[in-house]
C-alpha cells in the first residue's frame, strides 16, 4: 500500500506539510500573539484590556495547539531536525518554553482577582509569553538561513558546536525582527476587526506603523541573503529514495547561494511577491477599516515570507556551517517512508476535520467584543 | 564517553516536569466526564443547579487545566532538547504517535475547551452538552496516544532497527497500535484520572456539607462523585492487575522488582504482600507472605513460573555478550560502509541484532564495547535490574490508598442510597475530605512505578538510558532544572492560591445571586467603577 506514493514524493509532500503547519501557527497562534504583545499598549483600562484578551479568550487553546503539532509533526517526519535542532537552539527553546508558560495561566487567572497589581503583572506576563516565541522563532529562522554550528558523529549523535550568543547575531536578530513585526501586525488586524472605539483606533496607529516596518526590515533581509550570506547546495549525487543518512553526500557553501533556486525556478519569487503584497494590502485595507479583508492579506503576507525562507534554501533544512555534509536535507533527515506515508494519510483526514471545527468555533463566537459584554459577565469572561 | 552527571540531571529534570505535569492531567481526564454528567442532568432535567454545578465545577476546572496546558508544552520539546539521541533513534515510530495525539486529541480538546467556557449564551443546551463532550472525547483521546507512545518505551513492537539510518524504524504501525502494554496502560491511566476527578468533587462537596452552606449543591455533586468515583475505582484496581499481567509477559526486570522476586520460585509464586528486601545480599530480610497470588496475578496460571532477578540477571549477561559483537559489528560497518568485509560484518550483525540493546548497555562503563573488561561486563548485568526498594514501596502504597479509596467510594455510594444522608454519619464527610490528596499520591507513585522500574533503559530493551540524552554541557541543564523549578513553583502557588480561593467561595463565586458568598454585588460594583 505504502507504494501508492514512493518515497521521494513523499518527502517532498512532507516538507511542503510542515510548511503549511508552520505558516498554520504563524496564523492561528500568531494573531493570538499580536493580540498578547499589543495588549500593554492598545488597552488602556482595566476593561479595554479585558476586551483585547476576551477577542481571543475561546480561540487561544485551540490555535496554540498549532505549535504543540508543528512540534510533534517534526518529531514525526524529521526526527533528525527535532533531535538536532531543538537540542542545538537549547537556551534559544528553553526561552521559548518559559516565556509560552505565562500565557494559559496569564489568560485564565488575570481576571479572577480584582487587584491592580495582580492584574497587571499578568498583563506583563502575557505580553512576555506573546512577544518573546515569535522573536526567537525569527532568530531561529535567521540561523538555518545561515547555516548553523553542528555535526553528527558516526553514529549520527549531533553535537552543537556554537554557542548561545553566537545565535543572536545581527542577520538573525533582523529576522526576529522581521517576524516579530508580522505576527504583531497580523496581531493587530485581528484585534481591529474583534473591537470598537477607542481601543480599535489606538490598534490601528499601530497598525500602520508595523506596516511599515515589516515592508522594510523583510527588504533589508532579503538584500542581505541576496549579497551577503553564503547559500548551501549538495554537491555529491543525491539518492532522492536512498536512507536517511546526513553523512553520505558532500555540501559546499556559495555566497550568494540562496538565490540559485530562484534562477532555477522562476516562478516562485511569487513568494515573496506575496509577502509584501499581503502585508501593504492588510496595512491599506485595516485603514480602510475592512478588517475582514485585511486580515485575509496578512494571513497570506505572513504565508508569503515564511515561504520565502522554505524555498529560499530548498531541499536544506537546517544547513551546517561547521561541518556541511552534516547539513539536514529534504533527502536525508526524514523518517522512514511508512511513517510518512501513515502520517500523511492522519493528516489528510484529520487536518480537514480541524480546520472544519475551528471555522465553526470563531462562527459561534463572531462579532465585536465590547465593554458592556465584559462588564455584563464579569465572572464569566476572562 | 557521556557523564553520568548530565545523564542524571537530564532524568532528574525530565522526572520533575512529568510528575510536575501529572499533577494537573488526571483532573482534567475525570473532571471532563464528571462535567458532561452534570450538563446530561441540566439538559435532561432542566433543573439550574446541574447548570451552575457544570459552571462551578468547571471553573475549578479551569484553573487546573490553564497549569495542564503550560506544563504539557515542555513535555511536547523536552524529548528533542534534552533527549535528542532518543529522539533521533526512536523517533520513525515514537514521533507519530505525538503527532496524532495533537492532530486528534489536542486540537479537538483546546477548541472545544474555549466554546466550553465562553460559549454558554451562544449555543443552545443540546449544543453546548455536545461541546462538553467533544472537550472530554479529545482529552481522553490524549491520553490514548501519549500511551501509546509509553507503552512502545516498555514493550517496543513493530519496530526494526537500520543500521544505514543508526535508528529503529517502524514495520508495524497496527502492532504498535494495539501493543496490549499501551492498551492496559491506557485505560488503567484514564480510570486513575476519573478517581482523581471523583475524590476532588467528593471531598469539596463534603467540606460544604460539613460547613453546611450549599447543602443541596454539594449533596448533588456528593452524589454524582460516588457513584462515577466507585465504578472508576473498580476500573483502575481491575486493570492495574491488567497492566501488572502485562507488565509480567513485557518487561520480567520490572516486575521481578516491583515484587522483589530474587529467586524463581516452583509455579504459582507466593505474594510478597509486604517485606524488607536487602538489594545487597539479594534476598528479602523478612517477608509476610499470600501462597499462590503472584502466580496467579502474574500468569493468569498456576503452572507457568515467573522468573527472579537472580535468573534473570544470569539471561542478561548471554544477550550482553551477544549485543557486544552486535555493537562491533555496527561500528565496522559504519566506519567503512564499502568495505570488503561487508557482507560477514552484516551477517555477524544480523545474528546478534536482537541483542543490540544490551550490547549497548556498556556504554555507560567503556567507549570501546568489543574490549570491555569481566567487570564491566558484571556491572553492565547488574545494571540491568532497578532499584527493588523504591519500586517494591512505591507500588504497596499505590496499591493500598487505590483500595483505600475503593472503600471510601463504597461507602459513599450505599450513604447517598439513604435519604437525608448530608445530616447523618458525618465522619464519613470527614474521611472524604482529607482523602483529597490520596489520588495525586497514587498517580506520582503510579508513574514513578513504571518509569523508574524500566531503568536502565528508556526503550526497554532497545536503547539505554544513559545514551539517550543530548550532548548539552552540565551546567546548561542545571540552569534549565533551575529554571524550570522556579517557574513550576511560582506558577504552582498562583494555582493553588486560586484553586482554595475559589473552593472556599464555593458556587457563590458564580456570581449568580443562588447561592451562599456570592460575589456579584460587591465585584459589579468595582468593575463598572474603573
Amino acid at each position: 500500500m505504502i507504494d501508492l506514493i514512493d518515497y521521494p514524493t513523499l518527502r517532498v509532500i512532507w516538507w511542503l506539510l510542515v510548511g503549511i503547519l508552520l505558516i498554520g501557527f504563524a496564523i492561528m497562534d500568531g494573531h493570538d500573539m499580536g493580540v498578547g504583545t499589543l495588549l500593554p499598549f492598545v488597552g488602556k483600562s482595566d476593561v479595554e484590556r479585558r476586551v483585547a484578551i476576551n477577542t481571543i479568550a475561546p480561540h487561544w487553546d485551540g490555535n496554540q495547539v498549532w505549535f504543540i503539532t508543528a512540534g510533534g509533526a517534526i518529531f514525526a517526519a524529521w526526527p533528525f531536525v527535532y533531535a538536532t535542532a531543538f537540542s542545538g537552539f537549547y537556551w534559544a527553546m528553553m526561552i521559548v518554553l518559559w516565556a509560552l508558560f505565562f500565557r494559559p495561566v496569564g489568560f485564565d487567572y488575570r481576571s479572577k482577582i480584582e487587584h491592580p497589581l495582580w492584574r497587571s503583572v499578568w498583563d506583563w506576563l502575557i505580553f512576555v509569553g506573546s512577544f518573546v516565541p515569535p522573536l526567537i522563532f525569527g532568530v531561529a529562522f535567521g540561523n538555518l538561513l545561515e547555516g548553523v554550528p553542528f555535526h553528527f558523529d558516526q553514529n549520527l549523535v549531533s553535537t552543537y558546536d556554537g554557542s548561545f550568543w553566537g545565535l543572536l547575531n545581527p542577520f538573525a536578530l533582523l529576522c526576529g525582527l522581521v517576524s516579530s513585526a508580522m505576527i504583531t501586525l497580523h496581531g493587530g488586524v485581528y484585534l481591529m476587526h474583534r473591537t470598537e472605539g477607542d481601543i480599535q483606533r489606538r490598534t490601528r496607529q499601530w497598525v500602520n506603523l508595523l506596516g511599515v516596518l515589516v515592508v522594510v526590515l523583510f527588504s533589508v533581509a532579503g538584500l542581505w541573503v541576496a549579497y551577503g550570506l553564503d547559500g548551501y547546495s549538495i554537491s555529491s549525487a543525491i539518492n532522492h529514495a536512498g536512507f536517511s543518512d546526513p553523512l553520505t553526500k558532500t555540501v559546499v557553501r556559495t555566497p550568494s547561494g540562496w538565490l540559485q533556486n530562484y534562477s532555477k525556478c522562476h516562478w516562485i519569487i511569487a513568494f515573496p511577491l506575496l509577502g509584501y503584497a499581503g502585508m501593504l494590502g492588510a496595512t491599506w485595507l485595516a485603514r480602510q477599516g475592512k478588517t475582514f479583508l485585511a486580515f485575509v492579506c496578512s494571513a497570506s503576507g505572513l504565508a508569503g515570507i515564511i515561504a520565502t525562507a522554505g524555498v529560499s534554501m530548498f531541499p536544506f533544512i537546517m544547513p551546517s556551517s561547521s561541518d556541511p555534509r552534516s547539513s539536514l536535507t529534504v533527502w536525508d533527515a526524514t523518517s522512514s517512508h511508512l511513517t510518512l506515508f501513515i502520517m500523511l494519510i492522519v493528516a489528510l483526514i484529520f487536518v480537514p476535520i480541524i480546520l472544519l471545527y475551528t471555522r465553526w468555533a470563531y462562527a459561534v463566537m463572531r462579532g465585536k467584543v465590547t465593554a458592556a459584554y465584559i462588564r455584563e459577565n464579569s465572572h464569566s469572561t476572562y | 564517553m557521556i557523564s553520568e552527571q548530565l545523564v542524571n540531571l537530564s532524568r532528574m529534570q525530565f522526572a520533575a516536569t512529568a510528575l510536575y505535569h501529572f499533577l494537573f492531567v488526571p483532573l482534567t481526564l475525570g473532571m471532563v466526564w464528571i462535567l458532561v454528567i452534570m450538563e446530561s442532568i441540566y439538559v435532561m432535567t432542566g433543573k439550574q443547579i446541574y447548570q451552575d454545578m457544570t459552571r462551578f465545577w468547571g471553573k475549578l476546572f479551569g484553573i487546573n487545566f490553564a497549569l495542564g496546558v503550560t506544563t504539557g508544552i515542555t513535555m511536547e520539546f523536552q524529548f528533542g532538547t534534552n533527549w535528542a539521541y532518543y529522539s533521533h533513534y526512536v523517533g520513525d515510530i515514537f514521533g507519530a504517535p505525538l503527532a496524532i495525539e495533537g492532530l486528534m486529541a489536542f486540537f479537538l480538546e483546546s477548541t472545544f475547551i474555549g466554546l466550553f467556557f465562553f460559549g454558554w449564551q451562544r449555543l443552545s443546551r443540546q449544543q453546548h452538552l455536545l461541546v462538553t463532550i467533544l472537550m472530554a472525547i479529545g482529552s481522553n483521546l490524549s491520553a490514548l496516544w501519549i500511551l501509546i507512545a509509553n507503552g512502545w518505551m516498555q514493550n517496543p513492537v513493530g519496530a526494526e532497527f537500520n543500521y544505514a539510518t543508526m535508528r529503529m524504524e517502524m514495520t508495524d504501525f497496527w502492532t504498535i497500535l494495539f501493543n496490549p502494554v499501551a492498551q492496559a496502560k491506557f485505560v488503567h491511566t484514564v480510570s486513575a484520572g476519573y478517581v482523581t476527578a471523583s475524590i476532588f468533587v467528593l471531598a469539596l462537596s463534603s467540606w460544604y456539607i460539613l460547613k453546611g452552606r450549599n447543602v443541596q449543591f454539594a449533596k448533588n455533586s456528593f452524589r454524582i462523585a460516588a457513584a462515577f468515583g466507585l465504578a472508576s475505582a473498580l476500573s483502575v484496581i481491575v486493570l492495574g492487575d491488567e497492566s501488572g499481567y502485562t507488565v509480567g509477559e513485557a518487561q520480567e526486570t520490572k516486575l521481578a522488582a516491583i515484587e522483589a522476586m530474587w529467586h524463581t520460585e516452583p509455579a504459582p509464586a507466593s505474594f510478597n504482600l509486604i517485606a524488607m528486601p536487602n538489594e545487597r545480599e539479594m534476598k528479602n530480610d523478612w517477608s509476610v507472605q499470600i501462597p499462590w497470588v503472584m502466580g496467579l496475578i502474574g500468569t493468569r496460571s498456576v503452572s507457568k513460573q515467573i522468573p527472579g532477578i537472580i535468573e534473570i540477571k544470569e539471561k542478561n549477561r548471554a544477550r550482553i555478550l551477544s549485543g557486544m559483537q552486535a555493537v562491533s559489528a555496527l561500528e565496522a560497518i559504519r566506519a567503512q560502509p564499502m568495505s570488503a568485509q561487508l557482507p560477514e560484518l552484516k551477517a555477524t550483525f544480523d545474528a546478534h541484532k536482537a541483542d543490540l540493546g544490551f550490547g549497548l548497555l556498556l556504554k555507560k562503563y567503556t567507549d570501546d564495547v568489543s574490549q570491555a573488561t569481566p567487570a564491566q561486563i558484571q556491572q553492565a548485568v547488574d545494571s540491568t535490574i532497578p532499584h527493588v526498594t523504591p519500586l517494591f514501596w512505591s507500588f504497596r502504597i499505590m496499591v493500598g490508598l487505590a483500595f483505600l479509596m475503593l472503600a471510601l467510594f463504597a461507602l459513599s455510594f450505599w450513604h447517598t442510597l439513604k435519604p437525608g444522608f448530608e445530616s447523618r454519619r458525618l465522619w464519613l464527610f470527614r474521611w472524604a475530605f482529607w482523602m483529597l490528596p490520596a489520588p495525586w499520591l497514587a498517580a506520582e507513585l503510579g508513574w514513578f512505578v513504571a518509569e523508574y522500574g524500566r531503568q536502565p533503559w528508556t526503550i526497554y530493551g532497545v536503547l539505554p538510558t544513559h545514551m539517550s540524552v543530548s550532548t548539552l554541557s552540565v551546567q546548561s541543564v542545571y540552569g534549565s532544572i533551575t529554571g524550570f523549578v522556579g517557574f513550576y513553583t511560582v506558577l504552582l502557588i498562583a494555582e493553588v492560591y486560586l484553586m482554595v480561593k475559589f473552593a472556599r467561595q464555593g458556587p457563590g463565586s458564580l456570581g449568580t445571586g443562588r447561592y451562599a458568598l456570592d460575589v456579584h454585588h460587591a465585584s459589579h460594583a468595582t468593575t463598572t467603577s474603573h
